[in-house]
This record gives C-alpha cells, sequence and structure tokens, in this order.
C-alpha cells in the first residue's frame, strides 16, 4: 500500500522550455493537419506570436524532467502496475514555442478501492510561463493495480 | 492538407452533434513516434517484453494519446484560446491495430458566473467495435 503521509508530496521544481521542433514533433505524432500546430507563418496569421502548445501538450512538457519517474520511487510505486485513470486540464492563458514553463507538481489525495486492489495517487500541476503568470493547471490520476 | 469540413461552435446549442474525428488504426510505429514526441518513454507502451511481464499482454497506447486525438476533435473548430477545461476518464486500453474514432455532442451551452457564454461539449474516444476508450468533457468560452 502507497503510505497516505505522501499526500503533500512535493516533486522538486522544474523549467523547461518550449522547442519549437518538439512541438512540431508532436503534432506530427498525433496526426495533426491543422497548419496552425505546424507551421510559424500559419500560426502567426491566426494570431499567435509563435507555434502554441496544444493543448494536452502541457502534461508531456513536464515529463521533461530528468527523473519523471523519480515521483514514483519515493512514493513506492511499480511502473509495470500504473495506468493512466484520468487526466484534467484547465487552461489559463496560452504558451508559445520559445516560452519557458515552471511546473509545481503536488501529490493531493491517495485513496484505494475494491479493498486495496485498486490504489489511486492524484497529482496536481501548476504551470507558469517565465513572465510568472499562471498558463494552466493539469490533475493526473493514476491507477496503480495489485493482482 | 486540412479538412476543410465546415462547423460554427459559436451558434453550437445544447445536443447538437460535433463533427468526428478518425483516426487510422494505431500501430506500433504511432506508439512509438508518441512516445519519443510526447517524452513519456514508459516502456508499457512500447516495449512488448515489459508489458508482458506487466500482464498486460502486449503493449497499450498511452492514454494521452487518445485524448490527444481528441483534443484535435476540438482545436480543428475552436480557437484554442477559447478552451477553458478539458477533462477526460480512460476507460479502456486501446491496442495495437485500435481505430479510435471520436465523436462529441454539446450538452449545454449556459452563462458561466463570469457571465461569458459557454458551451459544454461532451467528448468520446471508441474504436471500431464501438468500445468507448475515453469519455471527456471540454468547456469552450464563447467570444463576447
Amino acid at each position: 500500500m502507497i503510505d497516505h503521509r505522501h499526500i503533500g508530496y512535493v516533486s522538486p521544481p522544474f523549467t523547461t522550455p518550449v522547442e519549437r521542433g518538439r512541438l512540431k514533433f508532436f503534432a506530427k505524432a498525433i496526426g495533426e493537419t491543422d497548419p496552425v500546430y505546424l507551421d510559424e507563418a500559419a500560426a502567426q496569421a491566426a494570431g499567435h506570436p509563435s507555434l502554441p502548445v496544444p493543448p494536452t501538450f502541457f502534461f508531456c512538457l513536464e515529463m521533461d524532467r530528468a527523473e519523471p519517474y523519480g515521483w514514483f520511487d519515493d512514493l513506492g510505486i511499480e511502473l509495470p502496475k500504473v495506468l493512466h485513470g484520468a487526466q484534467g486540464f484547465r487552461y489559463h492563458r496560452m504558451a508559445y514555442a520559445g516560452d519557458e514553463l515552471t511546473f509545481d507538481s503536488r501529490v493531493t489525495d491517495i485513496y484505494d478501492k475494491k479493498g486495496g486492489l485498486l490504489e489511486f495517487v492524484v497529482q496536481d500541476n501548476r504551470i507558469s510561463n517565465q513572465r510568472g503568470e499562471l498558463v494552466a493547471e493539469f490533475t493526473r490520476t493514476l491507477v496503480i493495480r495489485h493482482g | 492538407m486540412a479538412e476543410t469540413l465546415a462547423f460554427d461552435y459559436t451558434a453550437a446549442q445544447a445536443r447538437d452533434a460535433w463533427p468526428a474525428l478518425s483516426m487510422p488504426p494505431v500501430s506500433r510505429l504511432t506508439l512509438a513516434l508518441y512516445c519519443g514526441a510526447s517524452g513519456d518513454h514508459n516502456p508499457l507502451h512500447v516495449d512488448a517484453d515489459f508489458a508482458r511481464d506487466a500482464g498486460l499482454g502486449d503493449v497499450i497506447a498511452h492514454g494521452m494519446l487518445v485524448m490527444g486525438y481528441m483534443g484535435r476533435t476540438l482545436t480543428r473548430f475552436v480557437p484554442q484560446p477559447a478552451i477553458r477545461e478539458f477533462n477526460t476518464r480512460f476507460q479502456a486500453m486501446t491496442r495495437v491495430g485500435d481505430e479510435i474514432t471520436c465523436t462529441g455532442e454539446v450538452t449545454a451551452r449556459e452563462v458561466a458566473a463570469d457571465g461569458t457564454t459557454i458551451l459544454r461539449v461532451s467528448v468520446s474516444a471508441a474504436d471500431q467495435r464501438g468500445e468507448i476508450k475515453t469519455q471527456g468533457e471540454a468547456v469552450i468560452a464563447l467570444p463576447a
């Protein structure tokens, strides 16, 4: 069982640049066809200063930490047992290629169901840009399967 | 090329269908590209040996790949700054060969606490057998 004292666990602060090439690679990976996400000129023609960070990519940027699963080790979560149960984003302002985003990540809940066969870990993330403005928040719910 | 399908979200009303988005079958290449591009290098998605040892039989798709498709279903028609929230629950595993189609429906057109008119859009992703993989909801602000 995951120790509930880990509720409140804070990951090391993490800042990462948003790279244009990475956004294009991600667009390819999800089959994107909208030129706003593929072509700098099209993005600017649509009123964006540069290629936008698409809605789900904030989750991906958080995994650019040197040890993206380091917090699993600290909490005693075994990677092969983990499934992604739920994911929610709240958006406050856009982020673009060239921005530097800082992630503040905190475990906000740990609970179990089915007599402990399934454990759930909820982690909240706040993302701010290089101007200190809140860009987005996301909540990730992991399911840990036992048996 | 971008689809030229027209859909005016600003005129959408509750119970209006959202245009569907169909993706080609998920292949191992799809998963490898998503692994690299997303930065999610969890071997469960690309290493069949690891996935077998984990009791899953074979690799499974990243839930966030499917959510990425669902996000495209929205941004095809909505300027991204209008999206306020996007929430999903991953209900079933997506596997190699699955053909994901995202469909949606406007569930409400209402005035939010701050006075903005918003749409609530239910979005789901299902495979070729109709099994729902992921169920979600987005909140979209309409232009003033």
